[in-house]
């Protein structure tokens, strides 16, 4: 694309945020943004912050929805803390996210509906354009709706169908802004619109006309370019979170041959792993939307328990509802995995924010001594390896895992590096043989090694048997209530989950393995993390971070490495259920870094938070 | 299914080396004999069977099964159950639950099970009473019942189980009793032939909590006064002789002939296509009507499992993918 007669200039970086209405199409058009941007190279990370409410009141501030995204010439972690360009459909919009704009950044500012009404649903007094609201910042100010109207003055839509097309003026805009190749945008608004021609073409004309705007009109000087980012090489796709968490569940079936059945029970931010696996029918999944989360979780393990890989999806609501059961699978000792899509709690809470609240309900959650393996996914393409690892611990343990994700994870994407998938590890799952007769099937006769027991499918001859909630003697599976047998059962099913960190792997570490300050995470902060501590590292601070996959059980070097660091900082978005844990078993002075407030950790937050922390210990920063 | 080779069963080979729990003169005895006698009947392979239960006296049902068993949590066996037969239809899936399991902590999977069709045998014994602890009332206590946890009586109405499984869409909806045993047998024959969800409401006497629940109109002396045994294509008689009858007004509702007026008896159609007759037979009281057992219901429908391995098939027949293709999809780009 020329840009004519108009200034070029190279950044290294941008934030944008689009800021609107429920209603103003701003995920469809930061998703567009997104895909393009990806296609052209850049590293890229997303945000999307949605209400709740699927159409709240128009105009007012519960119903604004946001998407942000990062792109970059450089290896980026998060989605970025204050946007560099703010795109704002409405007063409402304006009032909620000016505020995090960048001093002196852009804001392109929808002047299509500043009526008094207007204002006094978005809760301002005056009108922001004319008190000083806007000064420090560049304001380009476009009357969105009637440059829509003109622009699609053919077109047959109505009015109303002609006005829901500004989002895509306003994407033709920043498409010219950032030096944005179109095309992509426009193949995907032919797909999504294929069979509504004059919706299509509606859609593609506001786009042109935006951008054909911003290259004629005076107020836009310069246009920006963003030269993509030096990647490893190899295949990407862009993807989100929910996405690569069920591809990695589908690749760990496939390579453990084990048919996939998802019992699942809608909830946010959860269910689009209820949809996609359902478009998986062709690769034999089975999904089974059940009436409650109980009977999602039951059918899950009825599914394990006749040979299958038994799956539930849900959110910290769901998992309350699923605790019974998930402690008769600890009981039973049949694979099964379980995804916790994290959102704010307590109760319904804030259903599409995120929160790092439910490791404590996953991990003791439950009555009785009930152990499970717990996994973390820390960004949208990590998801696809712990959904794979998540396959490979539940089928060679013969135990529950929990996978913890959250919503950042499950609707933020970034490029993924697509692995090979002849590459991926192979699972090896053995059910057991058929029995000769006369011989008695031994249920609970273990593995010496990882003490699972074995896997007996119904339907097999020789093996029947029964199992079920009651204590049972080891071996043999018969009911048993004898005191010794029931401290060897609670002690055998907690040295099994303990011996699954046998297989794990070193931690790794940004930065050595030793100095003053080491900043632990896990889950969704990793990126805030990893982009503080290299930041810090700039500055010549003895600082390290790593990051936990596997929360239970722990890697065993963990407590060696936390040793060879004066502090322990641990960023989580809970009140310190981690530290908690670490501080408990290792009796290490962790320090919890905490944040509750339903929105991911900035990493200038981080940043500043750990400086204090070096300040505590007496270093010296140079600014 | 054929008996082609097929080890001829006997009832003894259902019988496990697991000394039965039960109290002396409990229900599920019986229940347990007609079970493994009508089991042998038709031959079920050990190793082809899962008997799944929840929680309660009748739930410790699996254990002295010699098949697969899975004895699970309070009111979920017919979600568990669900998860089993969805995974692989071949199994012959059986639910062993009862008042309290089903109808009260686990109605919603109880529901579903019927709306879904699934082909699952649901044995539901109703002793009308909670056995296992020790006592309290159940969502089919009569109204005003006095138990440890009612003891001035309960306000509560009870469900009928019938009725609920009728209006949930069962497929296959019966009734026996514990101590008919050939009847019960005939029952479990019925119901295993079912190709969806066949529900046996199965009146069970709880000699420690709730005796004599049922004693007037199962006792010997009563029987043939009080029973009305359901026979489909036959008319609905009762009484030592057949010499009642039973029929419907012209809206509706039952009412007892006799006489001249016997050839009014309605003639029973187990698949008919509306439940109103079945409904109206459900709910009538107990204590002014006789008490009808056997087939309320029989419709053929097809089920769930076979919904969904369908759907499957025909996916995998329309588009073949490898994993390969299903993780380098919608755009992807090379870099290097």
């Amino acid at each position: 694309m020329a840009v004519h007669d108009k200034h070029l200039q190279d950044l290294d970086q941008a934030v944008i945020r689009f800021a609107g209405d429920s209603g103003d199409g701003m995920q469809l058009t930061g998703d567009q943004f997104t895909r393009t941007t990806a296609l052209m190279g850049n590293d890229i990370a997303t945000f999307p912050d949605f209400p709740a409410e699927i159409r709240a009141p128009a105009g007012t501030l519960p119903g604004v929805s946001a998407f942000q995204l990062r792109f970059s010439s450089f290896d980026i972690h998060t989605p970025g803390d204050a946007p560099d360009v703010l795109v704002a459909m409405n007063p409402a919009a304006l009032k909620v996210h000016l505020k995090e704009l960048k001093r002196d950044g852009i804001l392109l500012l929808n002047t299509a509906s500043f009526s008094a009404l207007d204002l006094k649903k978005a809760k301002y007094d005056k009108d922001p354009r004319t008190d000083g609201s806007l000064s420090g910042y560049r304001t380009i100010e476009v009357d969105l709706e009637a440059r829509t109207q003109e622009a699609l003055a053919n077109s047959p839509l109505d009015n109303r169908a002609r006005g829901r097309c500004k989002n895509m003026y306003a994407l033709g805009i920043l498409y010219w802004m950032f030096h944005r190749d179109p095309a992509p945008t426009e193949k995907a608004i032919a797909q999504k619109f294929g069979k509504k021609p004059d919706l299509v073409a509606a859609n593609l004309a506001a786009m042109r006309a935006g951008f054909a705007y911003a290259e004629t009109t005076e107020v836009f000087q310069t246009a920006y370019r963003v030269p993509p980012a030096p990647m490893k090489p190899g295949t990407y796709r862009n993807i989100m979170g929910n996405q690569a968490l069920c591809l990695g569940l589908v690749a760990g079936a496939q390579k453990a041959g084990l048919q996939l059945f998802l019992g699942s029970y809608p909830i946010t931010p959860a269910s689009d792993i209820l949809h996609q696996l359902s478009g998986y029918k062709h690769h034999g999944v089975v999904t089974f939307q059940a009436e409650d989360e109980i009977a999602a979780v039951c059918a899950a393990i009825g599914a394990s328990y006749s040979g299958c890989l038994g799956i539930t999806s849900t959110s910290g609501p769901g998992i309350a509802l699923k605790s019974e059961a998930m402690g008769l699978a600890v009981m039973a000792e049949l694979p099964l995995i379980v995804i916790d899509v994290q959102r704010a709690g307590p109760s319904t809470g804030m259903p599409t924010k995120t929160q790092q609240a439910d490791l404590l309900q996953v991990m003791y959650g439950r009555n009785g001594e009930s152990p499970v393996c717990v996994l973390a996914a820390s960004t949208p393409a990590d998801a696809f390896e712990v959904g794979f690892e998540a396959v490979r611990i539940a089928t060679k343990y013969m135990a529950p895992v929990v996978v913890l994700s959250d919503g950042y994870i499950a609707n933020g994407s970034e490029p993924w590096l697509l692995p090979d998938p002849d590459a991926l590890p192979a699972i090896p799952v053995a059910f057991a043989p058929a029995g000769e007769p006369g011989v008695k099937f031994m249920p609970y006769a273990r593995d010496p090694a990882t003490l699972a027991r074995p896997w007996a499918r119904p339907g097999t001859k020789g093996l029947v048997h029964r199992i079920g909630g009651l204590e049972k003697a080891d071996v043999t599976g018969n009911i048993c209530y004898e005191p010794d047998n029931h401290q060897h059962m609670v002690d055998t099913r907690a040295q099994k989950i303990a011996n699954i960190a046998a297989d794990l792997p070193p931690l790794q570490t940004f930065g050595p393995r030793h100095g003053d300050v080491l900043v632990l995470g896990w889950g969704s902060p990793r990126g805030a993390i990893t982009a503080a501590t290299l930041r810090l590292q700039q500055k010549g601070l003895q600082v390290s971070c790593a990051f936990l996959r596997h929360l239970n059980p722990l890697p065993n070097d963990l407590g060696e490495l936390m040793k060879g660091f004066r502090r322990v900082v641990l960023p989580e978005l809970n009140k310190g259920q981690l530290a908690m844990m670490l501080r408990s078993k290792y009796l290490v002075d962790v320090q919890s870094h905490s944040q509750v407030n339903g929105q991911p950790f900035k990493s200038h937050d981080i940043e500043r938070h750990l400086l204090k922390v070096f300040a505590e210990l007496g270093v010296e920063v140079s600014q | 299914m054929t008996a082609v080779d097929r080890p001829v069963m006997q009832k003894k080979d259902y019988k496990t080396d697991q000394e039965v729990r039960w109290c002396p003169g409990c229900g599920d005895y019986s229940i347990l004999n007609a079970v493994q006698g009508a089991f042998a009947k038709l031959g079920k392979q050990l190793h082809e069977t899962v008997i799944i239960s929840g929680i309660g006296c009748s739930s410790r049902f699996p254990y002295y099964m010699e098949t697969y068993g899975f004895h699970t949590i309070h009111g979920r066996a017919p979600a568990l159950a669900t998860g089993v037969k969805a995974s692989n239809p071949a199994l012959d899936v059986w639910v062993v639950t009862g008042d309290g399991d089903a109808m009260s902590i686990g109605g919603n999977h109880f529901i579903h099970a019927m709306r879904r069709n699934v082909g699952l045998k649901i044995l539901m014994f109703n002793n009308r009473i909670y056995g296992l602890t020790k006592g309290q009332f159940s969502p089919t206590s009569e109204q005003g019942k006095v138990t440890k946890s009612s003891p001035l009586g309960t306000v509560d109405y009870p469900f009928s189980p019938i009725a609920l499984s009728l209006g949930a869409g069962g497929t296959f909806v019966a009734r026996g009793v514990d101590i008919l045993g050939p009847h019960l047998e005939d029952m479990v024959c019925r119901a295993s032939a079912h190709a969806g969800t066949a529900v046996v409401e199965i009146y069970q006497n709880c000699n420690i909590f709730n005796d004599g629940a049922y004693k007037g109109f199962t006792d010997k002396e009563v029987r043939d006064a009080r029973l009305l045994f359901l026979q489909h294509g036959q008319p609905l008689l009762f009484g030592a002789n057949k010499d009642q009858g039973l029929a419907f007004d012209a809206n509706f509702r039952p009412c007892l002939v006799s006489g001249g007026d016997l050839g009014k008896a309605y003639v029973w159609d187990e698949t008919a296509e509306s439940p109103a007759p079945a409904m109206a037979l459900a709910t009538m009281s107990e204590s002014e009507f006789p008490v009808p057992v056997g087939v309320f219901r029989r419709r053929d429908k097809p089920t769930f499992e076979d919904g969904l391995q369908a759907q499957i098939a025909a996916a995998k027949a329309k588009k073949q993918e490898s994993l390969r293709d299903l993780l380098y999809a919608g755009e992807i780009w090379d870099v290097g």
